[in-house]
């Protein structure tokens, strides 16, 4: 198994975080993986992505020319990363910002902006989407992206912890 | 322990592990994380860390905090590591050890902040002023980041030269998860009767790279010429895969070679005779890996050279090889990275040749 993505949003929509908790959680089950982000004069608003490669073997570049899977979390990104899919790639977009037509085939729009809301935490989106990702690609378990959130929140925002479990279980309930 | 670190901070934590406890540098992306890291941990090592005012004091601090005989270093991006050539052709002049961080990024002038190779002539074939030699290691994976910075401290006070950890943008970026464990790596730590002390008891000890007695720079240039065939003769590495039967030999090293390498295992599943060579030192060139090479009995060879730049490592492969074989090229620069698939389709089209 090898799973390459791509993921793509505004800066500040917590995109370099969902790929950091993606590379974290498949360390926990030995899997090989690299993370490669945009280092360019990204700044909050703007558009920000990072590279994420999932194996059961070694890798070799860790950038990402096609993906597997491309997770849009706003309107720019769609335009700058829709192309990027491999053929039968499996795109995951945020359709609470993204309202254009979809041309790819394998694509499933679920509104993570709103679905974090109504967890109690608009930057959970990307938790959301996480969840939606690993439900339909399989490709980590549900239980040690909780480890890893757990790990990575200090302990004086215990609540924020609970708050991105719960964004992470919508995600999951979505497929 | 098995942790999920960037190539910087596996630069800046080896250095920590390794024992050194000096760091100048000036903020420059992409390496900038190397200095972040430093100003926090290095003062909990019991260590010095300094934003030094520029490039060309950074160095300078090196240079005299070395010559106390304290491991020291200093990191850059390609701009800035071309400030520091003074500074380190004086620490190559004097004989003190320190270890140099280039992050490479896209040249020439200001450039970008893209990964790059573009600075493999300037590392391995001077930079500075005068017959120096730098040491230069380049690692492909977040692990040798981290290892080889103990490696790094270790040959340049074994030779006393400096020696440079050359990478780039990609490798220094991305993040991978790698074993920090104190007992794995080869950090071997020298005696320093050279160090400026405090001469209390003993003889002074001088530190300079100013000859002017007629015919004692000379004498010291040919001693310095002694050392590198020592370090040319004891210190090449290289990694090698399928050189047994290969047909094509990519040669490629640091970031580029991951990728090279992606491309020779996808030829060997469509049963293709591909190999690849990959320098880890790029100074001294491991010459003595691409004599061993055979030709296939009845079969051919060819080289074929991959580089994030127009062809930097091209001709010192080609003079390792002597000429005896052909040798190919494909590079891109400015940020372009060849693709697996570019080089995929170079290489078919050369062995259908």
């Amino acid at each position: 198994m090898t799973e390459k993505i791509i993921i793509a949003g505004s800066g500040g929509q917590g995109v370099m975080l969902l790929g950091k908790v993606i590379a974290e959680a498949a360390m926990k089950e030995n899997k090989f993986v690299t993370w490669l982000p945009c280092y360019g004069a990204e700044v909050r608003g703007g558009t920000a992505y990072c590279m994420v490669i999932v194996s059961n073997k070694g890798i070799g570049s860790p950038y990402v020319d096609k993906a597997d899977s491309v997770i849009i979390m706003n309107s720019p990104s769609l335009a700058k990363f829709e192309g990027r899919l491999a053929k039968g790639g499996f795109l995951l977009i945020n359709s609470s910002l993204v309202h254009a037509q979809i041309k790819t085939a394998k694509a499933k729009s679920y509104p993570f902006t709103e679905i974090a809301q109504a967890c109690g935490n608009i930057k959970t989106a990307n938790m959301v989407a996480l969840g939606a990702l690993i439900a339909h690609r399989n490709i980590l378990k549900e239980k040690s992206c909780i480890e890893v959130m757990k790990e990575t929140a200090s302990s004086v925002k215990k609540e924020l912890i609970e708050i991105n479990i719960s964004a992470l279980k919508e995600g999951i309930r979505l497929k | 322990m098995k942790v999920l670190i960037s190539g910087n901070e596996a630069i800046a934590e080896g250095a920590i592990q390794a024992g050194c406890s000096f760091y100048a540098g000036y903020p420059i992306t992409p390496q900038n994380e190397i200095p972040a890291y430093m100003s926090v941990h290095m003062p909990q090592a019991g260590g010095v860390f300094i934003q030094a005012e520029s490039e060309l004091a950074a160095i300078n601090m090196v240079y005299g905090a070395s010559a106390t005989g304290v491991r020291s270093m200093t990191s850059s991006s390609s701009p800035g590591v071309s400030l520091k050539q003074e500074g380190i052709s004086y620490i190559a002049g004097a004989e003190l050890p320190a270890v140099i961080v280039n992050i490479m990024r896209g040249g020439p002038g200001l450039g970008n902040i893209a990964p790059s190779q573009s600075d493999y002539f300037q590392a391995t074939h001077g930079g500075g002023h005068g017959d120096y030699r730098l040491i230069v290691l380049a690692p492909a994976t977040v692990q040798e980041a981290y290892d080889f910075m103990s490696l790094g401290f270790s040959l340049a006070e074994k030779y006393r030269n400096p020696a440079m950890i050359l990478g780039d943008g990609m490798l220094a970026q991305m993040m991978e998860p790698i074993n920090i464990k104190k007992s794995r790596i080869k950090n071997q730590k020298y005696a320093r009767p050279w160090a400026l002390t405090g001469c209390r008891g003993r003889k002074p000890n001088i530190v300079k790279s100013f000859y002017m007695q007629e015919g004692d720079l000379e004498k010291f240039n040919l001693h310095l010429q002694e050392k590198y065939k020592t370090i040319e003769a004891q210190e090449q590495r290289h990694e090698g895969l399928f050189l047994d039967d290969a047909e094509i030999v990519l040669v490629s090293y640091g970031s580029m070679s991951r990728i090279a390498k992606g491309a020779v295992q996808r030829l060997r599943e469509k049963g293709k005779k591909v190999g690849l060579l990959r320098p880890v030192s790029l100074w001294p060139f491991p010459k003595k890996a691409f004599g061993q090479i055979r030709v296939h009995p009845g079969g051919r060879l060819k080289f074929l050279v991959i580089e994030m730049s127009y062809g930097q490592m091209l001709n010192d492969v080609k003079l390792a090889l002597n000429c005896k074989y052909p040798v190919e090229f494909l590079g891109r620069a400015g940020g372009g990275i060849p693709t697996e698939d570019e080089i995929i389709k170079r290489t078919l089209s050369l062995l259908s040749r």
